[in-house]
């Protein structure tokens, strides 16, 4: 294949279990992309390590289910081709993971509400009745209770902090609020998993998650957002106009140098 | 602010409070100074600590403590405090014969 030919991109299988598979991995890569977009870049070197560190979990929990979900479609696509070789529509990721990074204030407020969400989803997928989606849950749910309270641990010294540390998580809640709604949005992909013991629906996560995060609201003593009309749908995907540059650069090196390794 | 902040210079006011990290490698070791970071508080800085110091699997537990807390020796009495113990080689007891069940002393 010449340098200027670009891999194509791969025929995804359309079954739900695949599809459910993919919208927590997805949920998790672009986590990670966006974190890792911080490296060298955050407030302070140790808070610069430990974003990096997050990142990294979090990348490696989607490679265990892209490698999973490679093998329930049976296609022969392993986790590279899942993470790098797919049209933006062919991505089920929660819309909220693919903004751009912002500020600190937002990334916090953003980890934390995701990873709250990943952590429920990881305690409950404990008794998946898939025995390999309920053993990489075991081992990601201690990663996810760290980021949970890294990030919640931030967000109350945000609030607590300088005018301008509050100014900036003011701004961040709502913004991210109105894309949480996504969160408890379940289909029929939820359904069949729910039906299966695959996993829960993501409606099933909705009273917990209501229950964490505010919470840490009441701690930060932040108000609870007002919910809006306005209705977000990566996990269908339907994508906001952030993903496309994104993609560009995350499937550059993939599209160019297939099957590249170093 | 708390107090220490407000009270510091103007040159350090506006800068988180230095933290000595100590890590435990596993069970029954004494934790082992490793070096220091910033944090804002003791709970960020056993945060920051985890992260920077046992990514690697380096530890089982970590203790943080101001670094301003800590009492140290003057360099300056370093002749006065160490170097007497120079020629005192009948303080390591290494004088008697030890039973031979009795290894690492």
């Amino acid at each position: 294949m010449s340098a200027s030919t670009l891999q194509p991109s791969i025929q995804l299988s359309r079954a739900g279990e695949v599809t459910y598979l993919l919208r927590l991995a997805d949920t998790c890569l672009f986590m990670g992309q966006r974190l890792s977009e911080w490296c060298g870049h955050a407030p302070i070197l140790e808070e610069d390590i430990a974003m990096a560190n997050i990142a990294l979990d979090l990348i490696g929990q989607a490679r265990a289910l892209y490698a999973h979900a490679g093998e329930v479609e049976g296609r022969g696509h392993d986790e590279d081709q899942l993470a790098f070789l797919r049209e933006e529509r062919d991505y089920f990721n929660l819309t909220i993971a693919e903004l751009p990074r912002g500020d600190f204030a937002f990334t916090m407020v953003r980890n934390a509400m995701v990873c709250t969400w990943l952590k429920l989803m990881w305690e409950r997928l404990q008794d998946s009745s898939d025995a390999e989606l309920a053993g990489i849950a075991g081992k990601a749910l201690k990663e996810a209770r760290y980021h949970q309270q890294h990030a919640a641990d931030w967000v109350v010294r945000l609030a607590d902090g300088t005018d301008e540390s509050r100014r900036r998580l003011d701004a961040a809640l709502p913004t991210l609020w109105i894309y949480t709604r996504e969160f408890f949005d379940a289909d029929e992909v939820d359904e069949l998993a729910e039906s299966t013991g695959l996993g829960p629906r993501a409606s099933d996560l909705r009273d917990a998650w209501l229950a964490e995060f505010g919470a840490l609201l009441d701690e930060a003593q932040l108000p609870m957002p007002k919910d809006s009309a306005f209705r977000s749908e990566g996990r269908r995907g339907r994508h906001s106009e952030h993903m496309g540059f994104m993609l560009t650069e995350l499937q550059y090196l993939q599209r160019a140098y297939p099957g590249g390794a170093w | 602010m708390n107090t220490t902040t407000q009270n510091a210079d103007t040159k350090t006011r506006n800068e988180w409070p230095l933290w000595e990290v100590f890590v435990r490698s596993k069970a029954g070791l004494d934790h082992k100074h490793c070096g220091s970071l910033h944090a804002p508080d003791a709970q960020l800085a056993i945060q920051l600590a985890r992260d920077v110091y046992t990514r690697r699997q380096e530890g089982t537990s970590v203790w943080v403590v101001r670094s301003d807390q800590i009492v140290a020796s003057d360099p300056r009495d370093k002749d006065m405090y160490f170097d007497p113990a120079e020629d005192k080689v009948y303080r390591h007891p290494t004088f008697y014969a030890l039973p031979k069940e009795v290894d690492h002393m």
